[in-house]
């Protein structure tokens, strides 16, 4: 007990010393922080959204979707390549998406090899390792031809999509001028949006939950008013809400154009009344001239995810690439416009399955809550060991700050982030870190009473003591690892703090502690231990 | 000066003469817990019922009816208010509309517009929406979570100890579960993710406990070989006593501070855990160690420490059988 090697005590001061390091950037602004030289720590305690105010949002995407549009394409696909395919166009009838399949019948049975082989060409392998073709051709009997997209295929599809998803929605939050969100995907089919301090969470919502899919289409002049009011359009023609006016526009099913040609998009006004001007790369712009030159005279339909947001009709052909869109805009709503055809549209439908948003004034004062319950509670629990143990007690007492220091050391080392449950499990830690101190006073009061000398009972204590101390605390550890695993957001953040209190007040309760007692029994010899 | 002496000396309470008492209690108890949690059910905050809630704050203590008659005249269905945490602050839960995000938008911003035009003071600071899917999910994941922790530690202490004291310690947990539970059914208080964390830490410490104790029971067993079962387990849970309570003393000065300054949003889970830490401390003495007694623990359980010999674990048999005849 006496002898405390030379290196321990240096390993207890220095690790003291890089806690202390390591808290200190807490008490610098975060530009102050940035402007520390390189080596320095720097890592600052983050902060969670409930305590400093902002919205969490937890979008889905239906895989079920992606599968839809990856068979509308490839029905696109096929017909095109069924057209241009090598030794003349391949005559076919029946061309349809069925049961997860593109299929169609050739005509001449002599073609049919022929149309196999040209289906086969589109295939292309997932992945660089894998012998997965992302389609399947099959006969389905001899002359009906099935192009299936592979499981392999889609689910490859899907993570692409996903992975375009979060940077449309880092391009659209940008364009909020928040600083630091979080977007990161959860799983195969989710995305977490995280936005600190957001004053307008209606606005974010509005901005990311929207594809903003741009079509630009005839309007079926022909169909029937009354066959589209029950929902029935012509063959190659299909009926869409109309948000400007109410009621349905029947248009043909092929559009002229679409978004995805878009360089830019700005909200501006024309006669004062707001409205969203576009611009079209070079190809888009000659497809839109040549869309518009053919349709002189007759009206197109600007659909904005399935709904038209205008209906005008072409009065002359647009050569420039670029245009305005009329609509019942706002201000905020062709301003709103603008980001997402900015942004680009969202490769998949994203529905918001969970928000969560604080305000910032509850955020502030969960912290102010936080702050004075952490530092009563240890003050009280600091003044009921001393009053206990005396001596020991201050003792412990020194290891309880201790502990509260390197908990804010390895947490801001870590660059690990403080939720309000955090901060409950920082109390509860304060709590809880005396317990070792308690188990070693209690063993060696229990020895002093059996008589032994104060140096015997003290040595027996600490290492009786240890065992327990040990096998409880990896109880804690497991609770803490399995609320970690399972846990969102704010949990996670209390099991983190949990974990790192627990090894922490292992260390500040046992090891410093002992080197404590141990100075004290080598200056003052004590014949005697009030304990 | 002198120290605070919270148990005396050598104290000799006879526990486990209360095994049956304390054992039929605890069964009652748990009987009525699950009873209530069935009967009347927990309050699931949106986090495991799914559907909308909103923390508002007023300058005065709020009139729930007055607001409740409010909320539901703007047809968003029946609103579930409570004061939450203090009587200025309510949260206000309604269903999910059907339909997409939008349509959660136009009921939040219709109830807000209500709330603010008979109370211009009113504060929104709280908004979550949680879709029926994902409450699921966290219903799922926070059951999977409580049971595996518990499994989880169990196991550990099995393998640490003895198999009677992995089955004690598991019924010990249930136990504490099951009551805070019940607790939970009978005040109505808010259920949500920060009580199944709450619940975790929980089922940590209140293993810590029945460890401390347990571990006293294995180095008397040791120690004693002669002395019956129901003296060591006693002798244990004497010798720990001071412990047990000094601990939880300390625990119950930090989140009683917890309870009374941390805040609206902690108060359910400073609550829980308080609960808990009693319950954990009763359990681990009238739950933990009487059931050591009933599974036939006894000072044969554990090969001698003294004894390095590889035959130590055959001679431990022998004695046993012997002490059998």
């Amino acid at each position: 007990m006496l002898d405390f090697p030379r290196w321990k005590v240096w390993a207890i001061v220095l690790t003291i010393l890089a806690a202390i390091v390591f808290t200190l950037p807490n008490f610098l602004s975060e530009e102050q922080a940035a402007a520390l030289p390189k080596g320095v720590p720097s890592q600052q305690l983050n902060l969670g959204l409930d305590l400093r105010g902002g919205s969490h949002i937890l979008l889905e995407a239906d895989p079920a979707d992606v599968r839809k549009a990856r068979l509308e394409t490839l029905e696109e696909t096929v017909r095109q390549e069924l057209r241009g395919a090598n030794g003349g166009p391949i005559p076919y009838q029946d061309l349809s998406v069925r049961d997860g399949s593109v299929s169609f019948t050739v005509r001449n049975p002599g073609d049919v090899d022929r149309a196999v082989e040209t289906m086969r060409a589109l295939s292309r392998p997932v992945g660089q390792l894998s012998a997965q073709r992302d389609i399947e051709v099959n006969l389905a009997d001899s002359t009906r031809v099935s192009v299936r997209p592979s499981a392999a295929g889609l689910a490859d599809e899907t993570d692409k999509a996903m992975a375009q998803a979060v940077e449309v929605i880092r391009r659209r939050i940008d364009e909020l001028g928040t600083r630091e969100p979080t977007i990161i995907r959860q799983g195969e089919t989710r995305i977490v949006v995280q936005v600190p301090g957001l004053q307008n969470p209606e606005a974010l919502k509005a901005l990311i939950g929207k594809t903003a899919k741009l079509e630009f289409k005839l309007v079926d002049v022909d169909a029937d008013p009354a066959l589209a009011a029950e929902g029935r359009a012509p063959p190659g023609s299909q009926v869409v809400p109309n948000a400007e006016g109410g009621g349905v526009l029947v248009v043909k099913r092929r559009a002229l154009i679409t978004g995805d040609q878009l360089i830019d998009s700005q909200p501006s006004y024309q006669d004062g009344i707001p409205v969203v001007s576009f611009r079209f790369d070079s190809v888009g712009g000659k497809r839109f001239a040549k869309a518009t030159q053919e349709n002189v005279g007759k009206p197109f339909a600007i659909i904005l995810d399935g709904q038209v947001i205008s209906a005008p009709r072409i009065n002359e052909p647009i050569l420039g690439g670029s245009g305005i869109i009329q609509g019942n805009f706002t201000t905020e709503s062709s301003n709103e416009l603008a980001i997402l055809l900015r942004s680009g549209k969202l490769p998949v439908e994203l529905t918001v399955i969970e928000e969560r948003t604080v305000g910032p004034d509850l955020g502030a004062d969960s912290i102010r809550a936080g702050a004075i319950a952490s530092v009563l509670a240890t003050l009280f629990v600091a003044l009921f060991m001393i009053i206990t143990y005396g001596r020991f007690g201050v003792y412990s007492v020194v290891a309880l700050f201790l502990n509260a220091l390197l908990v804010f050391a390895v947490m801001s080392a870590l660059g690990a982030t403080l939720t309000l449950p955090g901060i409950a499990g920082f109390v509860l830690t304060i709590g809880a870190a005396v317990d070792a101190n308690v188990l070693i006073n209690e063993r060696i009061r229990e020895e002093l009473r059996k008589g032994r000398a104060v140096v015997a009972s003290i040595e027996t204590g600490y290492k009786e003591a240890s065992r327990t101390i040990f096998d409880a605390n990896v109880t804690n550890v497991i609770a803490a690892v399995i609320m970690f695993w399972f846990g969102s957001g704010p949990i996670k953040g209390f099991a983190v703090v949990l974990t790192i209190g627990i090894v922490t007040s292992v260390f500040t309760a046992v090891t410093v502690t002992r080197l404590l007692v141990s100075w004290w029994l080598q200056s003052k010899r004590p014949q005697a231990l009030l304990l | 000066m002198r120290l605070l002496k919270l148990i005396p000396d050598n104290t000799n309470i006879p526990f486990l003469k209360w095994r049956n008492i304390a054992m039929g209690l605890s069964i009652l108890l748990i009987v009525g817990s699950i009873a209530l949690v069935a009967i009347r059910g927990l309050n699931f905050g949106v986090d495991f019922a799914g559907g909308l809630m909103m923390e508002v704050r007023f300058e005065k203590p709020a009139q729930l009816d007055d607001l409740r008659t409010t909320v539901n005249s703007a047809g968003a269905g029946a609103g579930n208010l409570q004061t939450f945490g203090d009587p200025r602050t309510v949260s206000i839960r309604l269903p999910l509309p059907p339909g997409d995000d939008a349509a959660v938008q136009k009921v939040v911003s219709a109830v807000q517009a209500k709330i603010k035009a008979d109370n211009p003071d009113a504060q929104f600071r709280r908004v979550e929406t949680v879709s029926g899917k994902v409450s699921n999910e966290l219903i799922r994941d926070g059951a999977l979570a409580m049971a595996l922790a518990m499994l989880g530690i169990s196991i550990y202490i099995w393998f640490r100890f003895e198999w009677q004291f992995g089955v004690g310690a598991l019924f010990a947990l249930i136990h504490d579960v099951a009551l805070t539970l019940g607790f939970f059914a009978l005040t109505q208080l808010e259920f949500d993710l920060n009580i199944v964390a709450a619940i975790l830490t929980i089922i940590g410490y209140s293993l810590n406990d029945t460890i401390v104790v347990y571990d006293r029971i294995r180095e008397n067993l040791r120690k004693y070989r002669k002395m019956g079962i129901e003296e060591v387990l006693n002798l244990s849970i004497n010798e720990t006593l001071s412990r047990t309570i000094v601990t939880s003393i300390s625990m119950m000065i930090a989140l009683g501070t917890l309870v009374v300054l941390g805040g609206s949003v902690l108060f359910g889970f400073s609550v829980a855990m308080l609960l808990g830490i009693v319950i954990g401390t009763y359990s681990s003495i009238f739950i933990g160690a009487p059931i050591l007694m009933w599974l036939g623990v006894s000072p044969q359980s554990f090969v001698p420490s003294d004894a390095n010999d590889p035959d130590a674990k055959l001679k431990a048999k022998l004695a046993a059988e012997r002490g059998q005849v």
